[in-house]
């Protein structure tokens, strides 16, 4: 009982600090953002929105995107076949998920001052909903219930399918050119445009949301785990449970051999 | 395994001209779709005109999803997944059959729509081989797309409404460039509509090969 007490305690130490960090590093991305870095020369206060809605973007689609797809290539490999790859990636997809939503909603609240519309059929932003959608269809297809194994093949498989979509997103700036910038901090010589107290909070923004992303990667990683335990748990002690009934039932039947259902009365 | 896959094909082709659902359920919804996407754009003549190829083109998506179900049905009743799997055919050439008998159907699909939107719609195709070109691209695309979401929903108790919401925004990218190369075969820009080629080349050719790769592991899986 005490490795199951052990196992089920709160949330490693690490992982409490990396989010706590993350806050943190929010709480001074907020303020930096907001009060301290001066309006942009040509976006005025609107670029202020702008030193979350990348690192919120970055995070959605390299990182997720990332676990994601190393987690499933790793369970699909049958020599690091393991239910932790399954699990992680599993959460790399619904973080993901998340943060793509935010990313739509934060660009969204910035086009519509800067381009005059909340949505516009533009190659990235269609891209990105695409992920988001694709990302709800992975965790509906979790959802269905089904022999862990399997569920776990079929998710990785869902997964690889997904990724094929975030090479578009990542590319769709250069390809079609429609109404989205480039690469925003470097272009593709890698030349910094970001200079001064924007760039560090432009940095700052990134690492928080970097952090974020880690911690709750491990948290719902945890849930997940958590999840399975409770299955396994309950699986055993309603075993234990019917071997008792069992076991009480044929002392009682051989205690008394004329009444069959003696032991319910 | 090429060898395989026109077996499968064969059988798959078959057990269609047998029970006639493609012809008597699968084409009448497209047409249904069509007729139905008309009415909502209304009777005035530049507005259907213009939404002529995306109204062909989510005619076809819709059905792609039916034809796929159906080719997914098949195989669902009286063991034949086990029995196929056990066959020994290659995994690769059954995609390939199951992907090609779907191609098939919805080519004859297509054909039907084209007669429905140059009837109904009264438009016409100026480049025919662009219109021709990236019909047989998509439908390789749709096909194989198809076949592949429809492996990863076998066997699930809610495949039929689980399988439209996974493989309708991987398709998204075919609606998209096949309704712009056959805008530019209507309006008779070639060059255009060529450029929209260069998105539905890659996307069958990555399906293609992910499918053959992938279906292994998933009927392992279904």
């Amino acid at each position: 009982m005490s490795t199951h007490s052990e196992e089920l305690g709160t949330s490693p130490r690490w992982l409490t600090v990396v989010g706590l960090l993350g806050l943190v590093a929010l709480g001074f991305t907020v303020w930096l953002g907001l009060w301290i870095t001066p309006p942009d020369q040509v976006q005025g206060n609107l670029a202020r929105l702008l030193y979350i809605h990348p690192p919120i973007a970055t995070v959605a689609l390299y990182w997720a995107g990332g676990v994601a797809l190393a987690g499933s290539l790793l369970y699909l490999w049958p020599r690091t076949r393991s239910f932790f790859w399954d699990r992680l990636a599993a959460s790399a997809v619904e973080v993901g998920a998340v943060f793509a939503a935010l990313t739509c909603v934060t660009g969204s609240i910035w086009g519509r001052p800067a381009w005059g519309a909340w949505w516009t059929w533009d190659a990235r932003l269609t891209s990105s909903a695409l992920l988001f959608i694709l990302e709800v269809g992975y965790l509906a297809l979790r959802r269905v219930p089904a022999d862990p194994h399997l569920r776990a093949r079929r998710s990785a498989i869902a997964a690889l399918l997904i990724a094929l979509d975030v090479p578009i997103v990542h590319f769709s700036v250069d390809w079609w050119q429609t109404l989205h910038q480039g690469g925003t901090v470097l272009d593709p010589g890698f030349n910094l445009h970001v200079h001064g107290s924007m760039a560090w909070t432009f940095l700052l923004g990134f690492i928080a949301f970097s952090l974020l992303f880690v911690w709750l990667l491990g948290v719902r990683y945890r849930i997940e785990a958590l999840q399975d335990q409770l299955c396994d748990r309950e699986l055993e002690v309603s075993l234990s449970d019917r071997w008792r009934e069992g076991t009480e039932l044929a002392g009682v039947g051989a205690a008394g051999p004329t009444e069959p259902d003696g032991g319910a009365a | 395994m090429w060898r395989d896959a026109v077996l499968v094909a064969g059988k798959d082709l078959r057990i269609e001209a047998r029970s006639r659902v493609a012809l008597w359920q699968v084409v009448p919804f497209a047409v249904l779709v069509l007729v139905l996407l008309s009415f909502a754009i209304g009777p005035d003549t530049a507005p259907l005109h213009h939404a002529a190829p995306g109204i062909f083109w989510i005619a076809v998506l819709f059905s792609t999803v039916l034809a796929t179900q159906r080719s997914v049905a098949i195989e669902s009743g009286d063991g034949t997944r086990d029995g196929l799997r056990l066959s020994g055919i290659d995994p690769g050439g059954i995609f390939l059959g199951k992907a090609a008998a779907v191609a098939l159907q919805l080519l004859v699909l297509q054909l039907v729509l084209w007669a429905g939107v140059t009837f109904l719609l009264g438009v016409r195709v100026h480049v025919v081989w662009l219109a021709l070109v990236a019909s047989l691209l998509a439908t390789v695309g749709l096909a194989c797309a198809g076949v592949l979401y429809g492996a990863l929903s076998a066997g699930l108790r809610v495949r039929e409404t689980l399988l439209p919401l996974l493989v309708l925004p991987v398709l998204a990218p075919v609606l998209l460039a096949g309704s712009k190369a056959w805008q530019a075969a209507l309006e008779g820009n070639a060059h255009a509509g060529a450029d929209w080629l260069r998105i539905l080349i890659p996307f069958a050719v990555i399906y293609l090969v992910v499918g053959t790769v992938l279906y292994g592991p998933l009927q392992e899986a279904a």
